[in-house]
């Protein structure tokens, strides 16, 4: 059974569209003719998924947008097993609160992709937005499970409340990556901005290059810590350069703090 | 039966069920991954009064090691399942912990989980690091020489324990050397520990005794300085009886133990005085498990 296609008519829409209702768990079970007559809202308007669309395909489990665009916001939000495949650009809040199952994404993302996921596996080809894996603007946890792996680079505030789970950045990171980070692993191949960890209570950012640190980070040594190799060896089945035998290392330069709170969460710094 | 010139007995051993867990420890290199399994498993022999019975099941080399280090897979063995957990932590807790360099894994996927690491974290007095990676919880417990890495939890299975055979010897020394060269092969065969010293007993034990407070007694009808003073069990020429006990994953485990262990000791045979294999049961009505010594080596 061919993948359930959502082709984006020539058309494009002038306001930003929720995309939320096209998520593999609601879609199961319904055929074409359901599915094209779901509404969708943009702006302030409501629109059939055929009005923006063309549909092809059939199975659900497995859904493309092709020829997405970045005013496409919430795709796969509260996605509960499937993949979809985004196919362009998407808009904000991709993934958002998603539950298990996979989304691709081969272009860039906006901003609050992957806030408050709780499971699954998000790839970002290119580059996303800011708040990345956050929390939504007054709730206190963001990302609580699940891996995020970006190729690009990524905005500001990346991880802001993250509670758990892992954002793999092949790129650079904005100001501010890993605020206020109650625990998880952030993990940065590129450079990093400033306020790295800005108010974090435990958690670990894990970095390829030296950061410009707060005064509220200590320096605790260089050390060997055994848990690299087995985080790495997690990293295998990725289809990224975290997955290269050469990108591993278990020799880090420690940092804990931030001491302006609690204090224990950690930066480790390859050497 | 008789096997180059050893008489395989028309008995049983039996035995009973248990639970058993299985953990890896790892170091900076096998001595001290070793040094830590050899205390883990120390004082474990029975659990008649140490509680479980553990061993040794075998060496790992790096790339069978969660963290690419060298390690030594261990088992426990208990009677039930909440005291095999309070072995686990305190043995993990003052053994591997405290060892140098060492990280301890979980051995069994799947099964009843039950702590490994969980509650040593508390030792971190809340500057350990939980860490989840590939559905697995791991804590990161600061120490002096470093971190302590162990997994939280390792799981926990039904096993068999009490599987068993006894070497007949013409003397002490032939008894020890085919116990050996038993316990070699044996130490082969994966999912099973000989948890006495060496993998052999020498004071094998019978059910009971003429003191009130005691479970068991020597098992006399095996002794052979005792040959004419009670109901002997052996020939005028025995002056040498060794146990080896088995624990396993499986009936079928023991079994391969088993059929390894007695041929090797049968490959010595006659001409180096061994006479008899036999076996210790209670008459079948304690032990579900039978190992019948000539259906193994048949």
């Amino acid at each position: 059974m061919s993948a359930l296609t959502f082709t984006l008519k020539e058309q494009q829409p002038a306001q930003r569209v929720d995309m939320s209702p096209l998520v593999c768990q609601k879609l199961q079970g319904l055929d074409v003719d359901a599915i094209s007559a779901i509404i969708l809202q943009t702006g302030k308007s409501r629109l059939r998924v055929d009005d923006l669309f063309y549909i092809t395909g059939k199975n659900t489990q497995e859904i493309i947008v092709a020829g997405s665009i970045n005013k496409l916001d919430f795709i796969g939000k509260e996605l509960d097993g499937g993949s979809i495949s985004v196919q362009g650009d998407a808009g904000a809040y991709l993934g958002m609160q998603m539950k298990s199952g996979s989304i691709t994404v081969s272009g860039d993302t906006g901003i609050y992709a992957a806030c408050e996921m709780k499971n699954g596996l998000i790839q970002i080809d290119g580059d996303a937005g800011d708040f990345l894996g956050g929390a939504l603007p007054g709730n206190k946890q963001g990302m609580k499970g699940g891996t995020v792996l970006v190729k690009g680079n990524v905005g500001q505030r990346a991880g802001d409340h993250m509670r758990r789970g892992q954002i793999l950045i092949e790129g650079s990171a904005g100001d501010y990556c890993g605020s206020r980070m109650l625990a998880g692993t952030i993990a940065v191949m590129g450079s990093t901005g400033r306020y790295l960890g800005y108010a974090m209570r435990r958690g670990t950012l894990l970095l390829w290059n030296q950061p410009q640190l707060s005064a509220t980070f200590n320096d605790c040594g260089s050390h060997t810590l055994a848990f690299l190799p087995i985080l790495f060896a997690s990293f295998k089945s990725f289809d990224s350069r975290f997955a290269d035998s050469g990108a591993a290392f278990n020799r880090v330069q420690r940092y804990g703090g931030d001491m302006a709170e609690t204090g224990r969460g950690e930066v480790l710094v390859r050497i | 039966m008789i096997i180059n010139g050893v008489t395989i007995d028309k008995t049983f051993a039996e035995a009973f069920p248990m639970k058993a867990t299985r953990a890896i420890i790892t170091a900076q290199n096998e001595k001290w991954a070793m040094i830590s399994a050899q205390a883990m498993t120390g004082f474990a022999t029975s659990v008649i009064a140490c509680g479980c019975e553990a061993g040794i099941e075998r060496v790992l080399s790096p790339n069978e090691t969660p963290d690419g280090r060298p390690g030594v897979a261990i088992m426990i063995y208990a009677m039930g399942g909440k005291g095999l957990a309070k072995q686990l932590e305190t043995r993990a807790g003052q053994c591997v912990l405290t060892s140098p360099t060492s990280a301890l894994f979980a051995g069994i996927e799947g099964g009843k989980p039950i702590p490994l690491g969980k509650n040593l974290r508390y030792f971190g007095d809340g500057f350990q690091i939980a860490k989840k990676i590939g559905g697995k919880r791991y804590w990161r417990v600061p120490v002096m020489d470093g971190e302590f890495l162990t997994e939280a939890t390792t799981g926990m299975v039904d096993a068999v324990g009490g599987g068993n055979f006894l070497v007949l010897a013409e003397s002490q020394p032939q008894a020890l050397a085919a116990c050996e060269a038993a316990i070699e092969e044996m130490r082969k065969i994966p999912n099973v520990i000989m948890p006495f010293p060496g993998g052999v007993v020498r004071s094998g034990s019978k059910v009971g005794s003429k003191y009130a407070s005691l479970g068991a007694s020597t098992n006399d009808a095996f002794c052979p300085t005792l040959k004419g003073v009670t109901k002997t069990d052996l020939s005028p020429e025995i002056e040498s009886v060794m146990e080896i006990v088995i624990d396993g994953l499986s009936k079928e485990d023991i079994d391969k133990a088993m059929r390894v262990g007695i041929q090797a000791v049968c490959d010595l045979g006659a001409a180096n005085g061994i006479k008899r294999i036999s076996a210790g049961n209670y008459g079948g009505k304690l032990g579900p498990f039978h190992f019948h010594l000539q259906e193994i080596m048949a």
